[in-house]
């Protein structure tokens, strides 16, 4: 079957199998090995990418729903000399050891700081109606779905909040 | 993962006429893409209905609220009216999965997904659930994760979902559309069965019959609301137990309390004979132990799951305690607010 994806800016089209997952298709067929594939059950959060702008796991997904659709993957964030924000913060703090999980980290934070810029409530949030606190236990909170096995988990929480103070 | 053909729904018909032996709808898919990598699930065809219109929107309905069966799990959590009207709905929700999970899962996938009980996610082991006539391994076997109450000798599992804890104190319908279009609306009492000597068939949807929107009823005015979850980790992981709650006061008494409980029930768990014993008493410890007791009057533990008794009492006295404001509320309990 045929599907057309929008990765990065740039349109593919896709020969494929139903099965082929939405994480495969960036993998295999467009060679975009930025994103990871950890777990492949979505409880690791290293294929993490953005759906027309909001976060998902690419690995519980089938590419042949998204025909049409959006995708951004680290690839399409920043250049090596023109770096996100938070690529910037995760460089600044040391935000990573062995560096497998860090494209999942860097794609979940920037879909999780544009869920707490529109108010979206966490577990960890005391009131639903007002603004949400950009504060360690939110960024701990909201980035759950994203492991690191070496655990840089501090450095990590570090970057994201450096990257929220520059882009307030 | 075994090979199936991919059928896009155009219409609601559409999805429906495809149904039938060996398909399977997919909306969200993280949690039957999981299964079908695993080979838990294995359909012959995947009928694709993310695209169907009209089903993604929540809005007002009669007193209350609809809520499309499309709608993602984090576009529910982050709904002004949810929010304002019926917290708890968002405190479940935010208990539950990740942001990248909540993200793509859906409010009809949500009700529908399956037990993560370690026998059902083992094919190598007796399920019969997953595999009928089989057995159960889970006799003799790890317990932990395992329901208290509802449970029979052929099934144990509990159900897995935090958001339809709150449907269920909450007193949610859910909306059910025919192949022919007709719609019924029933309580998750009705949707879902109790194991018996069937565990495989875990809901009252006929063949062709598909979920198309969760129904909440009037706000209660005046209520607190409180999710309580309590689990292995802090984040991302299923209930050991959790409770829902909806208090009304009147005075310092109980008016009404209307309490559903996850992580010990083979179904989002109600017991109506524990809110009746809430209504109209003065709150204190020794009351909320009554309700407690009564709750798990026919638990019936695997021995690995015993603490489930002692835990979910607690959990459902601290609970109590926020929402009828013995104890200063914490991030879980919210007052609903009087509009939007």
């Amino acid at each position: 079957m045929k599907t057309e994806l929008k990765v990065n800016g740039q349109l593919h089209t896709l020969d494929h199998d139903p099965r082929m997952t939405l994480l495969d298709a960036l993998r295999d067929d467009l060679h975009l090995t930025g994103t990871k594939k950890g777990c492949d059950h979505g409880q690791c959060g290293a294929c993490t990418v953005l759906l027309d702008g909001r976060r998902i796991n690419a690995c519980l997904t089938l590419a042949a729903m998204h025909d049409g659709c959006e995708i951004t993957t680290i690839e399409g964030l920043g250049e090596p000399e023109n770096l996100s924000a938070l690529q910037t913060a995760f460089v600044s703090k040391d935000g990573y050891q062995c560096g497998y999980c860090t494209p999942g980290q860097i794609m979940s934070a920037t879909g999780m700081m544009d869920e707490v810029r529109a108010g979206d409530p966490s577990h960890v949030s005391t009131d639903l109606s007002g603004d949400v606190p950009f504060d360690d236990a939110e960024i701990a909170e909201r980035m759950s779905g994203n492991l690191c096995r070496c655990s840089a988990y501090p450095f990590i929480r570090e970057a994201i909040a450096m990257a929220a103070e520059v882009k307030k | 993962m075994k090979s199936f053909d991919y059928i896009r729904a155009e219409s609601l018909s559409d999805a429906s006429k495809a149904m039938g032996d060996g398909a399977q709808l997919i909306a969200g898919g993280t949690n039957l893409l999981d299964l079908m990598k695993l080979q838990i699930m294995s359909p012959d065809r995947v009928i694709d209905i993310t695209r169907l219109p009209g089903l993604s929107d929540v809005a007002p309905y009669k007193d209350g609220v609809k809520i499309g069966a499309l709608v993602s799990n984090s576009d529910l959590a982050a709904d002004p009216k949810i929010k304002a009207l019926y917290p708890v709905l968002t405190r479940a929700i935010v208990a539950g999965a990740s942001g990248q999970i909540r993200n793509k899962a859906s409010t009809g996938g949500n009700l529908l997904q399956r037990t993560r009980c370690p026998y059902f996610y083992d094919t190598s082991m007796a399920c019969n659930k997953r595999a009928p006539g089989t057995g159960c391994s889970a006799h003799g076997g790890a317990g932990r994760m395992l329901a208290i109450l509802g449970t029979s000798d052929d099934c144990m599992a509990a159900h897995p979902s935090d958001m339809a804890v709150a449907l269920r104190a909450l007193e949610a319908h859910v909306e059910i559309t025919s192949a022919n279009g007709e719609t019924r609306e029933v309580g998750l009492d009705t949707l879902y069965r109790l194991p018996g000597d069937r565990p495989d068939l875990e809901t009252t949807l006929a063949e062709g019959e598909i979920i198309t929107a969760v129904i909440l009823p009037a706000p209660v005015k005046g209520s607190v609301q409180s999710y309580r979850k309590v689990r292995d980790r802090a984040s991302y992981a299923f209930a050991l137990v959790s409770v829902a709650a909806v208090v009304t006061m009147d005075g310092d008494k109980i008016d009404t309390a209307s309490l559903a409980f996850g992580g010990v029930g083979v179904r989002p768990w109600k017991d109506a004979q524990v809110d009746a014993l809430l209504h109209g008493q003065t709150p204190d410890q020794a009351l909320f132990a009554k309700a407690a007791d009564r709750l798990l009057a026919q638990a019936k533990p695997h021995p690995e799951a015993e603490f489930k008794r002692p835990l979910v009492k607690r959990a459902l006295i601290a609970a109590l305690r926020e929402a009828t404001g013995l104890a200063p509320a914490t991030a879980g309990t919210d007052k609903t607010r009087d509009a939007v």
